[in-house]
């Protein structure tokens, strides 16, 4: 079937590369926003009355709602940071790659 | 042919619905005399989608337009339709409410529903695109056995049918509220209009369903935050402190309470919500209705901007409603502002609406409540239906030797007996907590759904054996630890203590079926098993590249 285009994809060098720059990116920004998330919650786990502690002296803003505010603007963040690499220099290289096993072919 | 039957049975529940409010109206009129506007606005909506559902009907010919809209919805209409999927009800009303009752909690249920986001779209938004075509079933037994793809197709629909009870509650009990209408007959309502929107108009019909919902929400929320915000200067510290001074919680209204009192409980919601995300069917759905891995990413980008946005709006809300509803007794039963809430505890946003907005904000949000759940029953209706049509019947009986037609036909046949399972199901529940309900069905995604599908796209050496173990177990055992929970075993089925003692299984049966999927896929020693592994090699290459994914068709 389409084996051998898939097999063509496979050997171009740039495959590799593609695959390790994308994946290191978005393990790095996975790995930051699961450790973010779940120290946060282990913190509401064993130690919820630091999270109701005002974060500063006579202030009524909490230090767990106002890190939470933070975590969402944060997370968004990096979202828009993979998009925007993703879908620019990514998709490029992913292009090239294909075009050049197309090229092959003829 | 079916066509016309639908049409004309959409026309029969629309005017069955108004004949059934008038006699409830008119005794119901002294009490909330405005009712009126809630109806006509929501008449509105109900007229505007209807005619929606019959353009998107003419564009309905192919099961790839009854599934996906044919491929052809942009990024940012597809953000906004996710954002419309997951803003249920349940956001609206129940975490409104649980910010209400318990303060900083809800905010915490709501960093866990927003955090699944970014871990969709960095691990699995554009292997989702490139990989599958209708249902995320297409992915699992992508290089593997079609029974796999039946093993998938079931725990969808235990994920659908726990969903859609909680809609359906929502339903009802808003419904009543607003229209004076008995419980079942609103359930009933719901039901009939949801069947019309799925099986005449499809995902296109769907979509928009869900595009106009999701800006009506957003538009509703926040204008009544800012209502209700003005009140307080637009201060957070004034409204933080006046909230704390008259809130029975006092000043533990913003530290984490007592529904996450054990680390246990904790853990494994934020696991279960998490992941649940990751594993639902409607929104795994969604991905494939964009015409590429780039579409399907920003898509992530929108949906999670406006989801948590208006996150941060409901948790604003419920705070704002603490002073303005709490305090108010024309909303309490007898006027006792310690009594119960009138219309049931869910009601806050609602009340909160009347409160700062008057009869016509009341009306506004009561009709983008309702719309809202219409909107999510649908998606979820769809998502169940494709799950029983394309990968039961069309690829697993038929062995893929069906026509578009033949498909199709099935899938809205299953909508109609989905439609019916909803009414009766939501019927059942009526006492639950809504929001509680929907976490339950995330804890069962993230179990059932979620690890065999990051293994097959994951995992080389993911086998069908392994693959069916894992779903199989993952589907029993979240369903097991919620049925022996307080929740079913206590509240539902009256026993004396429950047999598990956590209320949810995420962080249980999601060790369950990793594990399972594991030790069956590496003692799987057969040819078949061999042949698989293989076959993993094509199936990365177009993961990552996209090459071979099936595009839009127009």
């Amino acid at each position: 079937m389409s084996s051998v285009i898939y097999e063509r994809l496979r050997r171009n060098p740039k495959f590799d590369e593609l695959v390790q720059k994308r994946g290191s990116f978005a393990r790095t920004l996975a790995a930051i926003v699961l450790i973010i998330f779940y120290g946060f919650f282990m913190l509401i786990a064993f130690n919820p009355k630091m999270l109701g502690q005002p974060i500063a002296e006579g202030s009524m803003w909490a230090i767990g709602y106002t890190a939470e505010m933070v975590m969402f603007v944060f997370f968004w963040l990096l979202t828009l940071l993979y998009v925007r690499r993703a879908n620019g220099e990514f998709d490029d290289l992913t292009a090239e790659i294909i075009k050049e096993a197309q090229k092959e072919t003829k | 042919m079916i066509k016309r039957l639908t049409t004309a049975l959409a026309l029969l529940a629309f005017s069955g619905m108004a004949a059934a409010a008038g006699p409830a109206l008119q005794g119901d009129i002294q009490i909330q005399p405005t009712n009126w506007h809630a109806i006509i606005m929501f008449m509105i909506f109900v007229t505007m989608t209807m005619g929606i559902t019959y353009w998107a009907a003419g564009r309905t010919k192919s099961t790839a337009d009854f599934y996906t809209a044919g491929g052809g919805i942009t990024g940012f209409q597809n953000g906004l339709a996710i954002a419309g999927d997951y803003m249920s009800a349940a956001t609206l009303l129940g975490l409104t409410a649980m910010t209400f009752s318990r303060g900083y909690d809800a905010y915490i249920y709501m960093m866990a529903f927003f955090a699944g986001w970014p871990i969709i779209l960095f691990l699995m938004a554009e292997r989702l695109r490139n990989l599958g075509r209708f249902t995320f079933s297409d992915i699992t037994s992508y290089r593997l056995d079609p029974s796999v793809r039946t093993m998938a197709a079931l725990s969808s629909l235990v994920v659908v049918v726990f969903y859609l009870i909680a809609q359906m509650v929502g339903a009802g009990q808003l419904i009543k509220l607003l229209f004076g209408l008995e419980y079942n007959v609103a359930i009933f309502a719901v039901g009939i209009l949801m069947m019309v929107y799925v099986t005449v108009g499809g995902m296109v019909a769907t979509t928009w369903v869900q595009i106009i919902k999701a800006c009506l929400l957003l538009f509703g929320g926040t204008l009544t935050l800012i209502l209700g915000f003005s009140q307080f200067g637009f201060s957070l510290t004034t409204l933080l402190e006046k909230a704390t001074a008259v809130h029975k919680l006092g000043a533990s209204l913003m530290a984490p309470g007592s529904l996450l009192s054990d680390p246990v409980t904790a853990l494994s919601l934020g696991l279960g919500l998490m992941f649940g995300t990751a594993g639902l069917p409607h929104i795994l759905m969604r991905f494939f209705t964009v015409g590429n891995a780039k579409e399907a990413r920003k898509s992530v980008l929108y949906a999670s901007g406006f989801v948590g946005f208006f996150f941060n709006v409901i948790f604003l809300l419920g705070l704002v409603a603490i002073l303005l509803v709490g305090q108010n007794p024309e909303y309490f039963e007898g006027g006792d502002i310690k009594g119960a809430l009138i219309g049931g505890g869910n009601m806050v946003a609602m009340h909160l609406a009347h409160a700062v907005g008057g009869n016509m904000l009341l009306g506004f949000l009561a009709a983008v409540a309702f719309a809202t759940i219409l909107a999510v029953v649908s998606g979820l209706a769809l998502a169940g239906a494709s799950a029983i049509a394309h990968d039961i019947y069309a690829r697993v009986i038929r062995k893929g030797e069906c026509t578009d037609k033949e498909e199709i036909k099935v899938s809205r046949m299953a909508t109609i007996f989905l439609g019916i399972v909803a009414i009766i199901l939501g019927i059942a529940f009526e006492k639950m907590n809504i929001a509680f309900m929907v976490g339950l069905a995330f804890g069962v995604a993230a179990a059932a759904n979620f690890p065999v599908l990051i293994l097959s796209m994951y995992w080389k050496g993911l086998t069908t054996r392994g693959a069916l173990w894992g779903g199989y177990s993952g589907v029993t055992s979240a369903v097991l630890f919620v049925v022996f929970s307080k929740s079913v075993w206590v509240d539902v089925l009256h026993n004396a203590a429950p047999l598990f003692p956590y209320t949810q299984p995420a962080l249980f049966a999601m060790p369950i079926a990793f594990l399972c999927a594991y030790v069956f896929s590496v003692t799987d020693s057969s040819a078949r098993a061999t042949r698989e592994r293989e076959a993993f090699e094509d199936q990365y290459v177009r993961a990552q590249t996209g090459f071979g994914a099936s595009g839009a068709s127009h």
